[in-house]
């Protein structure tokens, strides 16, 4: 029992990474409808712009922030600049554009900052919460972080004019445009604020993987694992999905006798893809109707 | 013959996409003709250039193959997959096994049994593929691509698949008599099985169950109102196209003379995916340029440089989707339909009668 339940809080503080990159792939699909596949490399990207600023001995909130902020404008830019002139052009040639924003990207970070595993500061502290050793203090802020994060944007596209207008401009194109949305900057807005997203899960993550240029790839992966699982029409669920495959890939290295740690990831997936047998749209997603 | 000079004008009025050049009779035999000119180029080609890159054709041929399985899966059913890194794999893992191991098959015997096992895994996935779509089916074939490598590596499997080590198979002798090299001989064979499989998959994609394929991806309802039964359908398309990319790894395996867990990753997938896309979704010749694409232009990028590799192929792929936004097939049938375009102007520019004749 004692052991199931440090497994669990394992679990969660993983699933707290997979949950705030998650949160960003579910952001940038309500925004642009695709998934973004360059989202990770995007957070490095980023990553990277702070961890520079600190070694330039900026404190880090400053340097936090500034980032979030330089993130917003490169999320609107690679939008007008790389995803505006392909937008009509068939959708698996968009993925080919991610594929090779994913390659610039991953490319130059490695060229400009090296491939040497670098330790990333944290604003929480390391020590364990409460003395239990389940669980540190920067994965309890992170998870705090993740919580905010998404009660902030909540209050964002339920509250807020622009919120609506950004979550109409998804849903129905046309007819946001017809009613006066500016349909093609709610886009850019939507990649703006998904980098700033990926920006500080990057933050937030790289003090626990260190930092390098392929930091986030595994990270994006899960993440995208648990978006799908929660189902992509809902943030709230995105971030459980997220919590979710972080536990499921714990419990099943620690319990399955015959997984261990070689086979975990294929275990959580299989389960994910079971899940998604029974509810196709994710387990919170709403299911889509069409009109023949 | 006004009428049928009518039917021309109409069916080329309205473009639907695959056929917009085709009506031109004399655009169907230039079609043939260059199709017959490939193949010659294809036969010549290796006795006039060097070992390494005859092993690069060779290498081609079996991506375009294996972009082919893929395209007839995403390209003409509409059903996405990550997961063709797996399907080359087990295709090559079947080839490897059964080439090594106590079985000793010839090399020749393992495509069938490739062909076989990755058409019966390729149902097993599309079976439950039924009930996702789009990104969700991409999460679940992406399952299949991540959990391969680790179930060959795991020590469940290890006897037979060498685990990490992989399995080391012999270079197959060309047949005695032939004055070629084995290299040479791994070429023209690989050759013959791409055209028959090429020629397969035109036949396939002609026929009525090829009709019926392709009403699936445009109308999934339509179909099924039609009375077309999607589950078996799509199922079974799902089984071919595992089918051509598992004969595709099993070439691979042969050609490479080596298979390892690794290779079979998910990146693999991912360049099958560009090479599809690249080459042009649903058109058949477009897949072997796929083929080129995956293999050379990380070569070209690397020459480029070396640190920024991956950002030089990241802008040749931008590139490529700014000016070919539906891949080189899509490129070659606008500039063909340009062409006919500019043809019949320079035709209605002399004597009406004469054009209507």
């Amino acid at each position: 029992m004692e052991q199931l339940l440090q497994q669990v809080v394992a679990g969660l503080a993983t699933g707290a990474i997979y949950a705030t990159m998650a949160l960003a792939v579910v952001m940038v699909y309500q925004a642009i409808d695709h998934l973004n596949f360059a989202q990770g490399e995007l957070a490095t990207f980023s990553t990277f712009l702070a961890w520079q600023m600190i070694e330039w001995g900026w404190s880090y909130w400053a340097a936090f922030a500034l980032t979030v902020a330089i993130s917003f404008v490169i999320g609107v830019a690679i939008d007008r600049v790389l995803f505006r002139p392909v937008r009509n052009a068939p959708i698996l040639s968009q993925l080919v554009a991610f594929i090779a924003l994913f390659s610039i990207l991953n490319s130059s970070d490695g060229e400009i900052w090296n491939f040497t595993i670098k330790s990333f500061p944290s604003p929480f502290g390391t020590k364990p919460l409460f003395g239990s050793g389940l669980i540190s203090t920067h994965q309890a802020g992170m998870v705090a972080v993740t919580l905010v994060m998404l009660a902030l944007l909540y209050v964002f596209f339920r509250g807020s004019r622009l919120g609506l207008a950004m979550r109409a401009a998804a849903a129905n194109p046309e007819a946001a445009r017809l009613v006066g949305i500016r349909v093609g900057w709610m886009i850019a807005l939507g990649w703006g604020l998904s980098t700033a997203i990926g920006a500080v899960a990057g933050i937030l993550i790289a003090p626990v993987v260190f930092l390098d240029p392929n930091m986030m790839l595994g990270v994006l992966l899960y993440g995208f694992a648990g978006a799908v699982l929660g189902g992509l029409s809902s943030p709230g669920g995105a971030v459980l999905g997220g919590f979710a495959v972080g536990i499921i890939e714990n419990l099943a290295g620690t319990f399955i006798p015959f997984v261990g740690q070689e086979l975990k990831l294929t275990v959580a997936l299989i389960v994910i893809v079971a899940v998604l047998m029974v509810r196709p749209a994710g387990i919170f997603g709403r299911v889509g109707v069409s009109r023949v | 013959m006004p009428e049928r000079e009518a039917i021309t004008l109409d069916a080329a009025a309205v473009p639907s996409e695959a056929d917009v050049a085709r009506p031109l009779s004399l655009w169907l035999d230039r079609r043939r003709l260059l199709i017959g000119a490939a193949v010659i180029a294809g036969l010549v080609a290796p006795l006039v250039v060097a070992n390494f890159t005859i092993f690069q054709l060779t290498m081609v041929m079996i991506y375009g193959l294996a972009i082919l399985g893929l395209n007839l899966l995403t390209g003409f059913n509409g059903q996405f997959s990550l997961g063709h890194s797996a399907f080359y794999g087990i295709g090559a893992y079947t080839a490897a096994i059964l080439m090594s191991g106590s079985a000793d098959l010839p090399y020749y015997w393992t495509l069938p049994c490739a062909g076989a096992v990755c058409f019966i895994v390729g149902i097993a996935i599309g079976l439950p593929a039924l009930r996702l779509q789009g990104l969700y089916l991409a999460l679940a074939t992406f399952a299949l691509a991540v959990a391969l490598p680790q179930l060959l590596k795991s020590h469940l499997l290890e006897e037979m698949t060498g685990g990490v080590q992989g399995i080391v198979i012999d270079k197959p002798d060309p047949p005695a008599g032939l004055p070629i090299n084995a290299d040479q001989w791994l070429y023209y064979f690989t050759l013959a099985v791409l055209l028959v499989m090429f020629a397969a998959a035109a036949g396939l994609v002609r026929s009525r169950t090829g009709r019926a394929i392709m009403a699936i991806r445009d109308h999934p309802i339509a179909a099924a109102a039609m009375g077309i039964n999607t589950a078996r359908y799509k199922t079974l398309t799902f089984g071919v196209s595992a089918l051509y990319t598992g004969i595709a790894g099993a070439l691979g395996a042969i050609v490479v003379q080596f298979v390892a867990p690794d290779s079979f990753n998910f990146l693999l997938s991912v360049n099958f995916l560009v090479g599809l896309i690249v080459g042009g979704i649903s058109s058949i010749p477009g897949s072997l340029f796929g083929g080129v694409f995956v293999l050379f232009v990380p070569n070209i990028a690397e020459k480029v440089s070396t640190g920024l590799s991956g950002a030089v192929y990241g802008v040749i792929l931008l590139l490529l989707i700014f000016l070919m936004p539906s891949g080189a097939a899509g490129f070659v049938r606008r500039a063909a339909a340009w062409l006919a375009r500019l043809r019949r102007a320079s035709n209605s520019e002399l004597p009406i009668g004469r054009s209507t004749r």
